[in-house]
């Protein structure tokens, strides 16, 4: 029960000229928000509902994963980087153990090669469903994130069947894969393919053109190239600002090269191209999977590497073009089986700062928007 | 490479050699060695789609010159370095701890600082436990 005539909490006799003729407020967002992926704590600073400025507050979810890194050994540390980014967990592994493997001189046989890039592919197709669901319901519309999570569904299915786990997935080893295709993986990621180009055309169906969709998140959170550069932003957010980059041409690794697949790019770095350039990645990461499938060599999967990895003195940098950007792993090793050092150079962290920027001048509303657009996820921002 | 080159040529590398995109800054402690601390620069430029590393060693307690004035991103990067390794960027414009929280004692990442090592003091004050583990 509220007592209207209480007035003990003010302070009457002088005149809250702070208060009452504020142009600015101070207002809390996070971490506890639903809008905020996770455990992100954004300070906004407001006039009215405009935002002037934001601050972030991360590292809720620091586990010190590089601090573990020096304590485990090279194998030891693998399932870890899993639990980074764990919506697109594939694709961490994927990185780590090309890293590795870059420091030991081996390179993974063509079979290991091709079933990698369709995993990590799949892998992208998941993310961005987990993406395109979560960013729809964050500006409102809840039909997508029922569709997404039950195609997502089938891509789980298939890494269940291949390697046991459907999240944090452990699928490689350095040096390959140790699982080797499942009786009916080719069919299962043929049919996962022709199911999914209609899916994603339903997605379209639903948001492309729909006009609360357009009016959400056309001009909203704009980064021109320029920006995108100097902040550092990498993946579908530098791509849909109009700069055809993408590691996967850039420096393939991989397979990569033997496959022909396009780098869809934007014009206007709208929240709004960004979601374009997203779905044309799925529609890519598709094209990509069936050329694999058809294309899967015969042969050993695991390369030949020593059942106690010690690499040589030396270090390494090696970067793959994760669904959220540049993933990046800086290796030290000192010829012991741990690490000396391990960076992990995670792209929704450097992706997250560009927030500030594309938030000046916005609604609220335009905030969650944003953040829903540049696709972070707070385990591999706080690592 | 010296330490106090380290701005000249960040600065050459962004504006001559068209290095326009700061991939990642870090660092890599040596407790053993008298300059204990190597500061990675790793950089990328999209016009010669190469990638380069630039690397200096300063002593504990050595600052050295931001590179926020070069790249933008270098903001969380630094920061990121400070709150690891305890290592100060002069002219940074917002230094403070960022995964760790704010008035914890050490950086983690230094090669002195064990894995089970915690801020007894912080804990106790701020979660109001004895110990986390």
């Amino acid at each position: 029960m509220t007592d209207s005539t209480r007035t003990d909490y003010l302070d009457l006799d002088t005149k809250d000229e702070t208060f009452l003729d504020a142009t600015e407020l101070v207002l809390n967002m996070g971490p506890q928000h639903p809008s905020t992926h996770g455990v992100l704590r954004v300070i906004l600073k407001l006039d009215g509902e405009k935002v002037l400025g934001t601050e972030c507050v991360i590292g809720y979810l620091h586990r010190g994963v590089e601090k573990i890194a020096e304590n485990r050994t090279y194998a030891m540390f693998n399932p870890y980087v899993d639990r980074m980014d764990y919506v697109a967990a594939v694709s961490n592994g994927l990185g780590y153990c090309e890293a590795v493997e870059k420091l030991l001189s081996v390179e993974a046989p063509p079979r290991a090669q091709y079933l990698r890039v369709i995993l990590t592919e799949l892998c992208r197709i998941a993310s961005h469903q987990v993406w395109l669901g979560t960013h729809a319901l964050d500006i409102g519309a809840i039909t997508p994130l029922f569709y997404c999570f039950r195609d997502r569904e089938e891509v789980l299915k298939i890494f269940e069947k291949y390697c046991g786990a459907r999240l944090t997935t452990h699928a490689f080893r350095i040096g390959g894969c140790i699982y080797e295709a499942y009786e009916g993986f080719e069919q299962d990621c043929k049919k996962f393919c022709d199911a999914f180009l209609p899916k994603l055309d339903e997605y379209e169906e639903l948001l492309t053109t729909n006009r609360i969709w357009v009016e959400r998140t056309k001009g909203v959170g704009i980064l021109n190239p320029e920006d995108c550069i100097a902040l550092g932003v990498t993946g579908p957010v530098l791509r849909a600002s109009g700069v055809k980059w993408d590691l996967r041409k850039a420096q393939p690794y991989e397979s990569y090269k033997d496959f022909d697949f396009e780098i869809p790019t934007g014009l206007h770095g709208d929240t709004y191209d960004r979601y374009l350039v997203r779905i044309e990645e799925m529609r890519q990461a598709v094209r990509i999977i069936r050329q694999a499938v058809d294309g899967l060599p015969q042969g050993p999967i695991m390369a030949k590497v020593p059942k106690v990895i010690k690499p040589p003195v030396g270090e390494v940098y090696h970067s793959i073009e994760a669904p959220k950007g540049e993933l990046g792993y800086f290796i030290v090793s000192d010829a012991s089986t741990q690490p000396y050092r391990i960076r992990v150079r995670p792209p929704s962290f450097v992706n997250l700062q560009a927030l500030d920027k594309m938030v000046r001048g916005l609604l609220v509303a335009d905030v969650v928007a944003v953040i829903g657009t540049l696709d972070i996820v707070l385990g591999e921002v706080d690592r | 490479m010296d330490s106090s080159l380290v701005y000249e040529i960040l600065l050459r590398m962004r504006h001559d050699e068209l290095f326009d995109y700061c991939v990642d800054i870090t660092a890599v402690h040596y407790p053993k060695r008298e300059a204990q601390f190597d500061i990675v620069y790793i950089l990328y430029s999209f016009h010669h789609n190469e990638r380069v590393r630039i690397k200096t060693q300063i002593k504990d307690g050595e600052h050295l010159r931001t590179a926020v004035t070069i790249w933008e991103t270098a903001n969380w990067l630094e920061r990121e370095v400070f709150d690891m390794f305890g290592i100060v960027f002069d002219g940074h414009p917002d230094l403070k701890r960022i995964l760790m929280p704010d008035g914890w004692k050490g950086h983690p990442l230094r090669k002195d600082y064990p894995i089970l090592q915690q801020d007894q003091e912080w804990v106790k004050i701020n979660l109001g436990i004895e110990s986390g583990q």
